[in-house]
């Protein structure tokens, strides 16, 4: 494994290790306010210190880690659930008026900035966790749907598809056992990429008061409430960014890792 | 003058070449053969200075005296190109496809002689002319897809010997093409030989191409040359033992395919027309145009013709993947339709093997999946991995080698699971769509044999699909020749191949590299 791989394993796997002890485990009660102990720095007590309202920030971290990968994980599982088979489809259909018309409904969706209509649709149902995931998860549909045309449709020349054909199979059951098993290495480095997006895109809208709800913690909104005590106890604000930054740079590593790795083309060239 | 002496090459701890001798004199032609794999293309990038990082090299590759191992790269990238110039199997791929022929051309000699453009441009309009490119059907603006692969590989040469190399080679130059376009190359790199008094290493694994051009031979087997010899000599004498089985494969052709078809039609195609719309408003291609053939049971037919002549896109309705515009495909009287409509049991009668054994399979199958897939239109059968075992079997394989994957087998293998593959559900008919093509000469000799001893014991009708007649001949009872989309000549292979009738038929026999009869040891 190299190093980049490495690193971002162990930076994706600590987030993810973090949510999952948080279920069984935290140091405090996230709802648990002790205004005496406000803004107190990282110590013996409190290992990342304490926010305005005296609670704990390791705790928090750790059910915020929560928070952010399950709305990116099923906003990933949206883009996928739907995009891949829009995808399969476009690509089995090529040439006619299906593939053209989910190509340009894709193209109508990349069109709008993703966090305009993330507001937007907020704006209109409400902001909570699961409206920013259903936000979030309908802009990685044309993502998925992309990757998955593209990558299918250089396969549908090979030869093995043509002796497919020649067994009497049609389009969906050659799309299923033969396509797609072999655009899976790309789905799960394109699904890495977009799990990273999506963690971000989770602690913008939470910055902005679309996101989980209080009481529930979350990075994105914990950066927007420190904000205004910066300068005070700037721990209280550098902690959620590093975590946001961390994870996101520690899934994009990854992805990059598992494309370097699956791809035999990259590895000739090493 | 090139010389190699002593050449070895290891790669890891393995050698690829070893002791590699070969003397390249100006004005002449050295072919070197051997299969894939043999070391051939090594020998040229060895001589290059080209070897992957890694590569140990001992030995000698002198160039007029000097030795080029000991020289540095950067003096190495003067040399090449400037005294050593190479063309490659693909002209596809060997040129760029966002510059025009006339910069490409021109490119090479600004680099080295830091020529102005226009006299660069100049220069490259004569290489172009002498490459058989002339003004004004080509002139310098065109782009590599607007020409053809005969004429791409044209350009390739021009780049090649826009500096007057000492040493030009040749890796597998016309493999990629048609027999009449092969004829023309060979003739132009013969040519080129003549005027300018370079040398010619031409790499194949075709006996009979070195035997109308080369001067002198080196045969090549497992790293090493096992014979080599003026071409004549070499022919006549055969030393080796494995020049011997090179030679045995190549003429091949397996026993006992005398005309044995049955009366009793299996396969009729009458008046078939399919035709494409052309992008933007140029018209229509009539790829296949008013077909008629008929194939009967146990018969075995060869379907020649050119790269782009419809043979592929006569497959692809006969297999029912494709409609027709009109006529009318039958098989035991029952018509073909393309897709769903086409019931289940017809579709049983006919199997496919097709050209490239590494794009013929799914790679993340097992081959008794891969073997087995054809039972989606008969329903699996009880005991049906057993089918799969003995199939394997039928095609010289273990029934062991079902539970591995493609990647483990050679290009030959494969060919035979494939063939194993169209055989699984008893189809009356397989269309071998250049099925022996990409295949090694020995190889092929072994896929012919099993082909023809298959056809007996299964009494299968064969469409043979192939560009190359010599294929064909021996194991075919009767030849279609398909040009532009028609059936020009239908005949007994014999008499086609021995008397053709149609022109284009007597053009395609002619541009066919052969071996000199009195030359072949008997």
């Amino acid at each position: 494994m190299r190093p980049g791989m490495f690193l971002g394993t162990l930076l994706a796997g600590l987030a993810v290790l973090a949510a999952a002890i948080s279920f069984l485990w935290t140091p405090y009660d996230v709802t648990q306010m002790a205004i005496a102990d406000k803004l107190m720095p990282p110590g013996a007590g409190h290992w990342l210190g304490t926010d305005h309202f005296g609670r704990d920030i390791l705790s928090m971290i750790m059910v915020g880690a929560r928070v952010s990968i399950a709305v990116a994980l099923v906003a990933v599982g949206i883009g996928m659930g739907l995009g891949v088979p829009l995808g399969l489809i476009a690509a089995a259909r090529r040439g006619s008026w299906l593939e053209e018309a989910i190509m340009r409904g894709n193209d109508l969706i990349f069109a709008f900035p993703s966090l305009v209509i993330a507001i937007l649709i907020t704006a209109i149902f409400g902001p909570s966790a699961i409206n920013a995931i259903i936000a979030i998860g309908i802009f990685n549909i044309p993502v998925f749907a992309r990757v998955t045309r593209g990558g299918a449709l250089p396969l549908w020349t090979l030869d093995y598809i043509r002796a497919a054909e020649v067994s009497g199979k049609g389009a969906a059951l050659i799309s299923v056992q033969h396509i797609l098993p072999n655009i899976a290495n790309l789905l799960m480095v394109q699904g890495t990429i977009q799990f990273s997006l999506g963690i971000l895109a989770e602690a913008g809208l939470s910055y902005v008061g679309l996101g989980a709800q209080p009481p529930t913690p979350s990075w994105g909104r914990m950066l927007a409430e420190a904000q205004t005590m910066v300068t005070l106890a700037p721990h209280v604000a550098i902690i959620p960014g590093l975590c946001i930054l961390l994870t996101v740079l520690g899934l994009n590593l990854l992805g990059d890792g598992l494309r370097d790795a699956l791809d035999p083309r990259l590895k000739v060239m090493r | 003058m090139i010389e190699a002496r002593r050449l070895s090459v290891s790669i890891n701890g393995t050698a690829i070449l070893q002791e590699v001798d070969l003397q390249l004199t100006p004005g002449s032609i050295t072919g070197l053969v051997g299969e894939s794999g043999s070391g051939k293309s090594m020998t040229s990038l060895a001589i290059m200075g080209l070897l992957p990082r890694g590569a140990k090299v001992s030995g000698q590759v002198t160039l007029d005296g000097r030795d080029l191992l000991a020289t540095s790269e950067a003096e190495m990238c003067r040399i090449r190109g400037n005294r050593i110039g190479m063309i490659f199997q693909e002209p596809m791929t060997a040129l760029n496809p966002l510059m025009n022929i006339g910069d490409q051309v021109a490119e090479v000699l600004r680099i080295h002689h830091r020529m102005d453009r226009a006299a660069a441009l100049a220069r490259a309009r004569e290489k172009l002319d002498r490459v058989g490119l002339p003004e004004p059907r080509f002139p310098l603006t065109l782009f590599p897809h607007e020409l053809s692969g005969g004429q791409r590989q044209r350009v390739a040469i021009a780049l090649a010997i826009a500096e007057r190399p000492d040493l030009l080679i040749a890796d597998e130059p016309t493999t990629a093409l048609d027999v009449t376009t092969q004829a023309q190359i060979l003739d132009l790199l013969a040519g080129l030989v003549r005027d300018e008094g370079m040398a010619l290493l031409l790499i194949t694994h075709d006996l009979a191409v070195v035997a109308g051009i080369a001067d002198r031979v080196a045969v090549m087997k497992a790293g090493r040359i096992v014979e080599e010899g003026p071409t004549e000599m070499l022919f006549r004498r055969q030393a080796h033992p494995y020049t011997r089985a090179l030679f045995a494969a190549s003429r091949h052709a397996p026993a006992g395919t005398g005309p044995a078809g049955e009366k009793d039609p299996l396969l009729q195609v009458q008046g078939a027309v399919r035709e494409y719309r052309l992008p933007g408003n140029a018209g229509v291609l009539r790829a296949v145009d008013e077909v008629s053939l008929t194939i009967g049971r146990g018969e075995s037919v060869g379907l020649v013709g050119e790269s782009g002549c419809g043979k592929s896109t006569l497959t692809r309705a006969i297999l029912g993947l494709d409609p027709l515009q009109s006529g009318n495909i039958r098989i035991s009287g029952q018509e073909v339709s393309a897709g769903r409509s086409m019931p289940r049991e017809l579709r049983a009668r006919a199997q496919v093997v097709f050209q490239d054994p590494f794009g013929s399979f799914n790679p993340r199958w097992r081959v008794e999946r891969l073997v087995a897939e054809p039972f989606h239109l008969t329903g699996y059968p009880p005991g049906w991995r057993n089918r799969v075992g003995a199939a394997l079997e039928e095609v010289g394989l273990s029934p062991g080698d079902a539970r591995k994957y493609i990647h483990e087998f050679s290009g030959g293998q494969r060919q035979r699971i494939a063939i194993a593959r169209a055989l699984i559900i008893r189809p009356d008919l397989i269309v071998l769509d250049e099925a022996v093509s990409a295949l090694d000469v020995r190889v092929r000799a072994q896929v012919l044999d099993l082909l023809a001893d298959l056809r007996r014991s299964h009494g299968l009708a064969y469409l043979f699909i192939s560009h190359d007649l010599s294929v064909v001949r021996g194991v075919t009872d009767r030849v279609l020749v398909m040009q532009k989309g028609r059936i020009v000549e239908d005949g007994l292979a014999g008499q086609v191949i021995g008397a053709p009738n149609h022109p284009y038929t007597q053009s395609l026999i002619k541009a066919m590299p052969r071996i000199p009869e009195g030359w072949v040891a008997a």
